[in-house]
């Protein structure tokens, strides 16, 4: 064969077929995605939805359950003429609905296609019942059934979280959902979303050329049983989560009670919460809820940084003792206050001078300004930032100022200062131990979470130790993080921690007119240690702060309290956390502390508490 | 059969070429079906319905045979010789005509409209041109290397294609640069057609890639041109080949040294856009300007060495080779200013450089989608279910090709290409042995403008070309295009047939 011109321009010719044909092999045969496109316009999917997961409190009792509800839905291009007044009777909707939905879908045929779209939501029961009978007379509508959750207890609402309809943004960051499915939005049902779906079905049916059902595609080959979603078990006790909340109610602050030997969360409150009632129908109450001015969806009890007011004077106590600045002997004077120049941090009446135990026993003032002035000026520094830095680390070595890494979600991690934020505040050398004196009580720049308080409280407990608070067990198809079965040891012997049960103990059990500051938290025989707290509010009523432990030998429990504008710590927040750590520990209320109880559970403070939007 | 002059000519069932034939047979058939078949779903009703578009398809088809015994039997084929200019002048006249007096169909003005009957002019100006072209350049003493011969046979193909352009049919305007390969086949230096191919590979290269990465592939195959034609091909490869491959990795190579250094900080503060942080001289040069710069300093060398040598080869592939270097600095300017609105997007989205499935590419990707779903039997006849239940756009009409992918599968479509990969070379190959010029070249330009046809319209379905509205030839619906592409076909079996006759 010549290579002339024209046979140049025949293989010319053969190069472009084989171009083409190459291009038609690769769409046809080798790429499969258009054949998938393809029966996506062809095959309808009748999708199964799998049960969720059941939600166990630590007792094996079901806090969050499964019950049927029934969609209702509608494939635009099967709909032939109907009664519309007819329909809307059955199913209890105004024909206006009906009239105005379908005319939705008429606009966006283009985009619906063949698909069903689901006209209406959660139908109950009995509506179901009367449209199945009648569903004949209505081509291109029908009933889907689904799970959706069910709550036998009014306990944790913001804990457990709810589960919605995906929006086009949450499909966005996730794509292996669709529109129609649900996934869990907060709490545990976000953070456990995965175990809790499980994986969807589906049935595939073929539509020939008139878009009527024909067959099962492949006789159900190709179908796929749903798989239920896995339970879970959580560290919650219910009973005890339920009376928290009955504690808490009309009060805004959270109670988190933990389990010192395992860092267990027994029970969290943030106050006001979500009712478990709006949780299963959260669509409907989500104006309500987002509009309340108490934000009963903002988690205080991880979210919130408070002051944690005098309850910290036990870590600088324990920071004191190992700097060794103070030691359980040493006494320090207190006369209504510490002065310094000019100026007082001020400190109620009690006896003078005092040791390391009735520091902390009468909460005093003066003694921790001591010790934080002595450690801040402690000459083993080579400057007041030095020594500030240090006093830092042993502070977030009890987990203060970062998050705890709980497996609850949208934890935060509160503040501590270091000396960066006072140069950036005062400049260099522009501060010292006296600016920050506060520091010493609780106050100024300290926000910790109530979560940080009870592991604090926990901690001490523990005599030197924490395991991270987390909310979910061990469960034969779950396995949590082994992070959680690890002890975090403070920067503080163990040894010192005693000297400061003591105080806490002495602060509950030495009666009234001792000079302890929570004698009301006193239990017979539960050897309850506790320190109150009442954490300056420039905006209003102080807030009421306490933390306890119980038994002193033999922690069971531990409990941090915080209520907002509850003035002093005595007077709320010491009465419920003894209230919760007594029905833990006992089951219930003895009878000469019946009294406190029905004063807290009718205690309203909601009034106190300034919100935006509320005169 | 005695003719005038006493001598005994062949018959009929010799002088036709009966393969030409039944593959417009075949074609129209298969047409046919399938426009039925993307049709009938909207429309079901019977083949013959005249209502529907297959059962009107079924008139054209009556009429094109008619047409095609015309031109057979009733007109002398002396007569397209002869009559060129006047057809040539007349139908010209007509696409102008058409601007004004045409009804304005998709944004564009190319129809004539004659009660239910519709006409596009330029489906006849394609046959109209050809049949000049073969006049004029079948002339004696034409040749198609002097500059006189060669301008006016540019003008001729130019004058309808600009004109069709003005009506907004840039697509059947492309089909003319065909007309490209029949003046290769005439002498036309190949060179010609390597130009305009590696002027589209940097257009679209700059568009795709970078300038530089264009600069560097025109400057690749300018050397190796250049290497080959004096013979130094070793040159090249030792040379050449090593420098090309450094400044491939030239833009890597300089970040890496940015990044050895310049601290990350003020790379940081940089990229933040920092007021007052003084950009270091590494980080102002740009590779781009380095290889321009490289360019420039060497092509006083190649061209003085090209002077001693006499060597006008390279003195031209020198200049192609800047002409592309100005090409690249003004695509964006091309892109962006001289295209439309529409076909810039078609293009984008050809290219990869825009994804847009519900716009644009909505109808490049339905239509793969079909075409896909097929697999290797397709689905069976009137099985489809993507280009029946109207996925697809223009189903029957420059969208046919998706019918037949779907439900013939790859073994329907790739039987339609190599049908007229046959019709094609079949017609190139009674071209080649007739010893008349005029048949030749008519011939040749019969098979550019199918071939045109079938490339663009089968590559703009599968997506490797972008949408070009042009009916696929003697299968899309339409009367005008059956009627010109039949008229135009038989027009080279009647001229083929008259040849062998008398021989």
């Amino acid at each position: 064969m010549k290579f002339n011109r024209k046979n140049k321009l025949l293989i010319g010719l053969c190069t472009a077929a084989a171009i083409i044909i190459i291009k038609l092999f690769c769409i046809q045969i080798i790429d499969d995605r258009y054949k998938m496109d393809a029966e996506n316009n062809s095959m309808v999917y009748s999708i199964i939805y799998p049960t969720r997961g059941i939600i166990h409190d630590r007792n094996e009792k079901i806090l969050v359950g499964n019950k049927v509800a029934y969609d209702l839905l509608v494939t635009p291009r099967e709909v032939e003429e109907f009664d519309t007044l007819a329909l809307s009777k059955v199913l209890d909707v105004t024909p206006e609905f009906i009239k105005g939905k379908m005319d939705d879908y008429r606009k966006n045929r283009r985009r619906i296609g063949w698909q069903s779209v689901i006209m209406i939501k959660q139908m109950p029961q009995e509506t179901y019942m009367k449209f199945s009978e009648v569903e004949y007379k209505f081509p291109g509508f029908r009933g889907q059934a689904r799970s959706i959750r069910e709550y036998p207890f009014n306990a944790g609402g913001n804990l457990l979280g709810y589960v919605s309809e995906v929006d086009s943004r949450f499909i966005e960051k996730n794509p292996e959902y669709k529109v129609g499915d649900y996934a869990g939005k907060t709490g545990i049902e976000a953070a456990r979303e995965k175990e809790l779906r499980g994986e969807k079905g589906f049935n595939i049916m073929l539509r020939d050329s008139r878009n009527k059902i024909m067959s099962r595609y492949q006789d159900g080959e190709r179908d796929k049983e749903a798989v239920p979603g896995n339970d879970i078990t959580t560290t919650i006790d219910a009973e005890l989560q339920h009376y928290g909340q009955m504690l808490m109610n009309n009060k805004v602050g959270s109670l988190v009670a933990i389990e010192p030997s395992t860092g267990e969360i027994l029970a969290m409150v943030s106050s006001p919460g979500i009712d478990v009632d709006m949780l299963a129908n959260i669509g409907q109450h989500y104006g309500e809820i987002a509009s309340n001015p108490y934000k009963p969806m903002f988690n205080r009890a991880v979210q919130a940084p408070y002051p944690p007011g005098s309850v910290f004077k036990l870590v600088n106590g324990l920071i004191g003792l190992q700097e060794k600045v103070v030691s359980p002997n040493t006494y320090y004077p207190c006369r209504m206050g510490y002065h310094f120049g000019k100026n007082k941090l001020g400190c109620h009446a009690h006896k003078s001078p005092i040791n390391f135990e009735e520091s902390i026993m009468m909460s005093c003032n003066a003694y921790y300004c001591y010790i934080l002035r002595d450690l801040l000026e402690n000459r083993k520094y080579g400057s007041i930032g030095e020594a500030m830095d240090k006093w830092k680390e042993y502070v977030q070595s009890f987990g203060f100022g970062q998050k705890l890494g709980s497996d609850f979600p949208s934890e935060l991690g509160g503040f501590i200062p270091d000396s960066k934020y006072y140069n950036r505040v005062y400049g260099k050398g522009g501060w010292k131990a006296t600016t920050v004196i506060s520091l010493s009580i609780g106050q100024g720049e300290i926000g910790c979470t109530p979560l940080h308080l009870a592991n604090l409280c926990a901690t001490i407990a523990n005599r030197g130790f924490y395991y991270i608070p987390h909310i979910i067990k061990d469960s034969e198809h779950v396995s949590i993080d082994p992070k959680y079965k690890e002890r975090h040891y403070t920067m503080v012997d163990t040894t010192h921690f005693p000297k400061v049960i003591g105080g806490m103990y002495r602060a509950v059990n030495s009666g009234f007119g001792s000079g302890g500051t929570a004698s009301i938290a006193a239990v017979k025989g539960l050897d309850i240690c506790g320190k109150t707290g009442t954490a300056q509010n420039p905006h209003g009523h102080d807030h009421s702060v306490f933390i306890c432990f119980a038994p002193k030998d033999d922690p069971k429990i531990a409990v941090a309290a915080y209520v907002e504008n509850g003035g002093f710590g005595a007077t709320w927040a010491a009465p419920i956390a003894s209230l919760l750590t007594e029905m833990y520990l006992t089951g219930e209320i003895s009878k000469e502390r019946k009294y406190l109880e029905e004063r807290i559970l009718e205690g309203n403070l909601l009034d106190r508490v300034k919100v935006k939007g509320k005169k | 059969m005695r003719t005038a002059g006493g001598y005994r000519s062949r018959g009929l069932g010799k002088t036709i070429d009966w393969s030409l034939v039944i593959c417009w047979l075949i074609m129209i058939l298969i047409g046919w079906v399938n426009i039925y078949a993307s049709v009938h779903s909207s429309e079901p009703s019977s083949i013959f319905d005249w209502n529907s578009r297959s059962g009107k398809q079924f008139v054209w088809m009556a009429s094109a045979l008619v047409i095609a015994l015309i031109v057979l039997f009733a007109i002398p084929p002396r007569f397209y010789e002869g009559f060129s200019v006047p057809i040539y002048i007349f139908v010209t006249g007509l696409l102008v005509a058409v601007i004004f007096l045409g009804i304005e169909v998709k944004g564009s003005r190319s129809w004539f409209e004659f009660g239910p009957i519709r006409f596009q002019p330029a489906e006849v100006s394609k046959i109209a041109t050809s049949l000049l072209l073969a006049t004029y350049m079948s002339q004696l003493g034409y040749r198609i290397g002097r500059m006189k011969d060669f301008i006016i046979t540019a003008l001729l193909i130019l004058l309808p294609m600009g004109i069709i352009v003005m009506q907004s049919e840039t697509g059947s305007a492309l089909v003319y640069v065909g007309f490209i390969f029949m003046l290769y086949r005439e002498g036309l230096s190949g060179w010609l057609i390597f130009m305009i191919g590696m002027a589209i590979l940097t257009f679209i290269l700059t568009l795709t890639a970078s300038p530089f990465a264009a600069i560097l592939v025109l400057i690749s195959v300018a050397s190796l041109c250049i290497c080959l034609y004096s013979g130094k091909f070793r040159w090249w490869l030792f040379l050449c080949v090593p420098l090309i491959i450094l400044f491939a990795f030239l833009p890597q190579l300089m970040q890496m040294l940015v990044e050895k250094m310049v601290d990350a900080e003020t790379i940081a503060a940089i990229a933040d856009n920092v007021e007052g942080v003084e950009m270091p001289f590494i980080m102002k040069i740009e590779p781009l300007h380095v290889l321009l710069g490289a360019t420039v300093l060497s092509l006083p060398f190649v061209a003085f060495q090209a002077f001693r040598e006499r060597n006008t080869f390279t003195h031209l592939s020198i200049i192609s080779c800047l002409a592309g270097i100005v090409l690249v600095f003004s695509t964006n300017f091309l892109f962006n200013d001289i295209l439309q609105d529409h076909q810039r997007k078609r293009i984008e989205v050809l290219l990869g450089i825009k994804e847009d499935p519900t716009g644009v590419g909505y109808n490049v990707n339905q239509s793969m989608i079909a075409i896909g779903s097929g697999g290797l039997t397709g689905k069976g006849y009137l099985n489809g279910t993507q280009t029946t239940y109207g996925f697809v756009p223009e189903q029957s009409t420059d969208f046919i090709f998706c019918t037949i992918g779907e439900e013939w599968g790859f073994l329907g479509s790739a039987f339609v290409i190599l049908l007229y990969v046959f019709l094609i070379w079949r017609i190139i190959s009674d071209a080649e042995r007739s010893r008349e010029g005029f048949t030749r070249i008519y011939g040749y330009c019969v098979a550019c403008c199918i071939f045109m046809h079938l490339f663009i319209n089968i590559g703009m379905t599968i997506g490797l070309m972008p949408v070009i509205g042009i009916p696929l030839p003697f299968i899309s619906y339409g009367g005008s295009s059956l009627w010109g592409f039949t008229a135009m076909l038989f027009i080279f079996i009647a001229l083929d047939r008259n040849e062998k006759k008398y021989f």
